[in-house]
């Protein structure tokens, strides 16, 4: 085999990625250009980010279904303390951050300590965070603060013309932090020792109860900074903001090669899940007589194979003991 | 202190102490009338609005007995309401009883089909259930808005609307609907074997194979009848209104259902489950949602609500933390040795 | 050095590493562990044996910082020690390798060995560092030479088995404990990690070996130490103990202690039909290929220790496992068995060893359990009438004597003893052809095993044949026509009646 067997994932997804661009360039003028590209991560740039916490999420072996709330909360509370309050940003936007770290750490000590499946008790955290921002109000905010105005507008320019917005590249950073945790720091290894097998993390005398509350914590940390992005992009808070983001999330962190079943997976892996998801709503867009919904039924074939063929790889080492 | 122990007092506690607040807060709550025929009143708009909610959670309490879960049976609402809605709305003369009965039959054999799928990935395909039916759920609302062109289709047929908002001897005709499902749930896993069958799989499926029981038809059979069940619950919910709504109908469907089985008393680990229990558990989410709409407080506002109930239930149903209640009295451990005595156990 | 209850071998002039001394530790009804002692010298492999519930795997999960004691001392390098967590044990230099190797196959074998001290530099790991060590590591100390940088499930068991060890011996043990580490690997593989032991023992270590195999205690052992229903019965030189003692010390019997079979009626019986034959059948890695006849009415025994393959023949013949070599043949019917339910059908039945996991559904009644078999028989369909499940399971009830005699009383709620009646109640409701009963008596009260012990003498009088599997020579002896004998995973003796005596039997488990 030329190719190690545990980066097969991930090729297949940036293989993948680029056979839709290609398609997408030979099928629409216009297509093929560095903007288009930096397109995606521009309309995808909080995506991006809570994806990466999702990351660290699965491959510990769990699932958070509170993001999408979570951002939600975080636009939620910035736009009603900068604008109803008056708080300055740099206050609010730090502020924003730590309550969503300690809202992830909160329900990681409730998994770890009382062992309750993940999906139960982020559930809960979803509905809670939902159910916050209603109670701040039910009506959408508008923010018109300069600095987020100017957040909003400002263009990176970049080399031929194309340019990014500075939340891209604040996602860019989360990757690339990202990317270094979980393969250059103890934390990150533990996490994948985590999702490979508890037991034996346990054994090997790893810290496993701070491990998995740590990656909710990061998780909720992500989805905080991804909440602070997204208003940004929309300028707004609203309780209805990022209805269904965890399902996107999940599934394109999934698309990315990370295996639900835990310990397998790249943060670099789900950047390419994200732009594929880009990819396909930017075809749809640009062929004009195909509907948004096809996303949605693309996206589940696609988690479909994904998850297939992940048992597939997965079989085969079994047999092999046998 | 034996009433305690049994598996309804809690849900019912909980029923009653919300009714009873209700009673406290606006004594018209419990008030009925009697206006052309039709029983109206709060209590019967808790069992009218509720009815797609018991049906799914009555559906969800067998795939949860045998350890399992569905998260589709949201998407499933959405693309059965829009199934029928669109037949109807194709044909000529939309009030046609022969019409309507195509409509509702094409639909649920539809909602079987999903339901097919979703079995045939976890007892064939040997996937875990919250994976296999999380590409369904996805897919779903996929599949709902392209039947429904990304439209709300709206319908004027009055047979249709009979199912949501019809009466039958003063009651909503969507109990009656309710009453049969239950009541064919409860016949199937109590007048034959599939209940024995589907708590035995749930509890122990390394010890129901060596009985000779064959867990992948029990597991076929329950992801089935939730498709089934959310199948009519889409209906219910689409005639009630008389349009269909892919992107929205449904909502939330699977978390609530899953919630209102919880409550119920089955626990999320399979095994004995309590399809009354479960009706209850979802009788309780309706009527905190009517509740808090009549205290005037933002519908929205039920989330907390909803998230402090789940938390606390579960936390009710977790052994450890049960038993980090009572360690306090005890020899101390260390922790790996609780985590062993876990796993022993 | 306290005070010692049983044998002890002298070794003058070196210090134990690693002291036990009168270790106890209860659980609620189980005596895990009642006064054990264990010494260990460096430089030595020293065996630990018993059979199931001897106390082997406590004593070893006292020592990972695992299980707490209630009293007793250990003590290492001369020092009282309190071993508080599987990281202290480390820290301290203890490092275990257990039977299901207990690292995570996702990651590369490189971490494997060295997560949670991988080198660093300003809190970044050094990848190209810690692979050059973990290569050094494993060429050097285990001569193996692999892609330390490939995930260790890309390897084979005795790979990772090793790596294991790798990774016990990076974390400087003195201590190395290996929790039967040779039951899934084969003849070569065993060879491959024996050589490593001996290197290792050379260099000082101080090895603690837990196996079922006879044949390689005798192979690789210094000194054994023996434990039974969590009592101490010795610490001997491999060398001057005599297998067939070995084993009499395990089971409880000493020699001379050995009395004959009571002959029961029914020696004198003709040539049986018929009922099934295995041959050739075999699972890699669970059972080598074996032959079997079990007639009509016959009792046909399985003796052998634990780990000897008796669960795994059982298994193979129930469909429970499958065969991947080799026929079986029941009754008229030619074919193999493919799945528990088509063994059922052709009138099997099987009482698994591990009641718990395998047998009962501890959230139903009594009545349901009773049911269950049966009722999966006759389909989801014909649910049996519930006056006519109250009858059967009253009927059995009382036929067995379960206790409490009350058919709702969930099944968890009732003894070991009580469980397992429940168990044979199941199947005798199906009327089998034949019975696989395997270990029915284990963890039970004497009075329900004379009770059981007699029930299989009637089913067999009656016309049934049981495949009875038990640890217990005595009752091995007591009840069966026919003795057929494992060791090591093969079939190696069969005995019927007329030679069938406990000292003979346990010869043929010891062996050669």
């Amino acid at each position: 085999m030329l190719l190690n067997r545990k980066y097969l994932p991930i090729a297949v997804t940036v293989f993948l990625f680029a056979l839709m661009f290609l398609a997408g360039a030979f099928r629409y003028t216009g297509f093929f250009s560095l903007q288009v590209f930096f397109n995606l991560l521009i309309d995808n740039a909080f995506l991006l980010i809570v994806a990466v916490g999702m990351t660290f999420v699965i491959v510990s072996g769990g699932i958070d279904l509170s993001v999408g709330s979570m951002i939600a909360l975080t636009t939620m509370i910035s736009a009603s303390l900068v604008q109803e309050q008056g708080w300055p940003p740099a206050v609010v936007i730090p502020l924003v951050l730590v309550l969503g770290t300690l809202f992830g750490w909160g329900m990681g000590a409730v998994i770890h300590y009382f062992k309750i499946q993940p999906f139960i008790v982020t559930l809960a955290g979803m509905f809670l965070a939902r159910g916050l921002c209603y109670v701040i109000s039910i009506n959408t905010i508008t923010i018109d603060h300069p600095f987020y105005q100017k957040m909003a507008q400002t263009k990176v320019s970049l080399p031929g013309g194309s340019f990014v917005s500075i939340s891209v590249l604040i996602a860019l950073v989360v990757v690339a932090a990202g990317v270094y945790v979980a393969h250059y720091t103890r934390l990150g290894r533990n996490v994948y020792a985590l999702g490979g097998s508890e037991q034996s993390a346990l054994l090997m005398g790893l810290p496993v109860a701070r491990t998995k509350i740590a990656v909710y914590a990061i998780s909720g940390f992500c989805s905080a900074l991804a909440g602070v992005v997204f208003t940004f992009y929309m300028l707004s808070g609203y309780g209805l903001h990022a209805m269904g983001l965890e399902l996107d999330t999940i599934a394109s962190v999934v698309i990315g090669g990370t295996l639900l079943t835990g310990g397998v997976g790249y943060v670099a892996g789900t950047f390419f899940g994200v732009l594929i998801q880009g990819v396909i709503q930017t075809i749809i867009s640009f062929e004009g007589t195909l509907s948004s919904w096809w996303t949605k039924i693309v996206i589940g074939l696609l988690l479909f194979l994904f998850i297939l063929f992940q048992r597939l790889l997965l079989v085969r080492p079994a047999a092999r003991k046998l | 202190m034996r009433i305690r122990k049994h598996h309804l007092f809690w849900p019912l506690a909980m029923l009653a102490a919300l009714l009873l607040f209700n009673l406290i807060y606006s004594p018209d709550f419990f008030s009925l009338q009697v206006r052309g025929g039709h029983l109206y009143g709060s209590l019967i708009d808790i069992l009218n609005f509720g009815s797609p909610l018991m049906l799914v959670a009555i559906g969800m309490t067998l795939v949860i007995a045998t350890g399992g879960i569905d998260l589709s049976v949201g998407s499933v609402v959405a693309i059965a309401g829009a199934m029928a809605c669109l037949t109807i709305s194709k044909g000529s003369d939309q009030g046609s009883l022969g019409l309507v009965l195509s409509a509702v039959g094409l639909s649920l054999v539809l909602s079987l089909a999903l339901g097919l799928w979703n079995g045939l990935l976890v007892s064939g395909v040997g996937m875990q259930p919250i994976i296999a039916t999380l590409i369904l759920m996805v897919a779903g609302r996929g599949i709902a808005q392209l039947i429904t062109s990304g439209q709300i289709i709206t319908v004027t047929s009055d047979s249709y609307g009979y199912i949501g908002s019809g009466s039958l001897a003063g009651l909503p005709f969507s109990i009656f609907l309710v009453a049969a499902v239950f009541a064919a749930a409860g016949l199937l896993t109590r007048r034959t074997a599939l209940g024995l069958f589907i708590e035995a799989v749930g509890r122990n499926p390394a010890a129901s194979r060596l009985a000779g029981i064959r867990s992948r038809y029990v597991l076929l059979a329950v992801y089935l009848f939730c498709g089934l069940c959310a199948g009519i619950a889409g209906l219910i919910l689409s005639s009630n209104v008389s349009s269909a709504d892919g992107n929205n109908a449904g909502l939330w469907y699977e978390l609530d259902a899953i919630l209102a089985v919880v409550i119920g008393g089955t626990s999320l680990t399979g095994g004995r489950f309590y399809l009354t229990g479960t009706v209850i558990g979802a009788l309780i989410i309706q009527t905190l949602t009517t509740t808090i709409y009549m205290i005037g407080v933002p519908p929205e506002i039920t989330l907390v609500v909803k998230a402090f109930v789940v938390l606390v239930v579960c936390l009710v149903q977790s052994e450890a933390f049960r038993q980090a209640l009572v360690r306090r009295w005890k020899t101390r451990h260390y922790p790996a040795e609780r985590e062993a005595a876990k796993h022993a156990s | 050095m306290g005070d010692w209850i049983g044998d002890l071998t002298e070794k003058k002039g070196v210090r134990p590493l690693l002291g036990m001394t009168g270790i106890y530790k209860h659980f609620p009804g189980v005596k895990a562990l009642n006064g054990v002692n264990f010494r260990l010298f460096p430089g030595e492999v020293h065996a630990l044996m018993g059979e199931n519930g001897a106390g082997k795997s406590t004593l070893i999960k006292v020592l990972t910082g695992v299980y707490s004691i209630d009293r007793g001392s250990v003590e290492l390098d001369g020092r009282q020690v309190a071993i508080h967590s599987p990281r202290q044990a480390q820290e301290a230099g203890i490092s275990t390798v257990y039977q299901e190797v207990n690292l995570c196959p996702n990651l590369t074998v490189a971490e494997n060995i060295f997560i949670g001290r991988e080198p660093r530099a300003f809190g970044r790991i050094r990848w190209k560092e810690m692979n050059r060590r973990a290569e050094r590591l494993l060429r050097e100390r285990l001569q193996l030479e692999i892609d330390v940088s490939r995930p260790l499930a890309d390897y084979s068991v005795a790979v990772q088995q090793l790596v294991a060890i790798a990774r016990a011996l990076n974390i400087s043990a003195k201590v190395l404990i290996l929790d039967e580490p040779t039951s899934s690997l084969d003849r070569g593989e065993v060879g491959q990690l024996f050589a490593v032991m001996r290197k290792l023992k050379e260099e000082g270590l101080a090895i603690l070996f837990v196996t079922h195999f006879l044949d390689q205690v005798y192979d690789i052992s210094d000194r054994i130490t023996i434990l039974r229903g969590g009592e101490f019965v010795g610490e001997y030189e491999a060398a001057s103990l005599p297998r067939i003692e070995l084993v009499s010390k395990m089971i409880g019997k000493e020699m001379e202690a050995l009395e004959e079979r009571p002959k029961t009626a029914g020696s004198a019986r003709g040539p049986r039909e018929l009922l099934l034959e295995a041959s050739g059948l075999a699972r890699q890695g669970a059972i080598e290929p074996f032959d079997l006849r079990i007639g009509k009415g016959e009792v046909v025994s399985l003796a052998g220790l634990l780990g000897s393959g008796r669960t795994e023949l059982a298994r193979l013949l129930f469909g429970a496992d499958r065969s991947d070599q080799g026929k079986l043949r029941l009754g008229d019917s030619p074919g193999t068995i493919h799945s528990p339910r088509q063994a059922i059908d052709e009138g099997l039945a099987f009482c698994p060893e591990n009641r718990k996991t395998e047998g009962i559904v501890d959230d139903l009644s009594v009545r349901e359990n009773i049911l269950l078999a049966m009722q999966a028989t006759r389909g989801w369909l014909r649910m049996i009438p519930r006056r006519k499940q109250e009858e059967l399971a009253d009927e059995y009830i009382k036929a067995l004597n379960i206790n409490p005699p009350n058919p709702e009383q969930l099944v968890k709620n009732l003894s070991g003893g009580n469980q397992q009646k429940v168990l044979l109640a199941r199947w005798l409701l199906t009327r089998p052809k034949l019975l696989i009963l395997d270990e029915p008596t284990r963890g039970i009260d004497i009075g329900a095993k004379a009770e059981i012990q007699k029930l299989v003498l009637k089913l067999a009088g009656e016309g049934m044949a049981v495949l009875f599997i038990s640890s217990e020579l005595e009752e091995v002896v007591r009840v069966s026509d026919r003795i057929v004998v494992l060791r090591d995973r093969k079939v190696v003796k069969e005995m019927i009646e007329d030679d069938i005596g406990q000292q003979q039997v346990m010869r043929a488990i010891a062996g050669g």
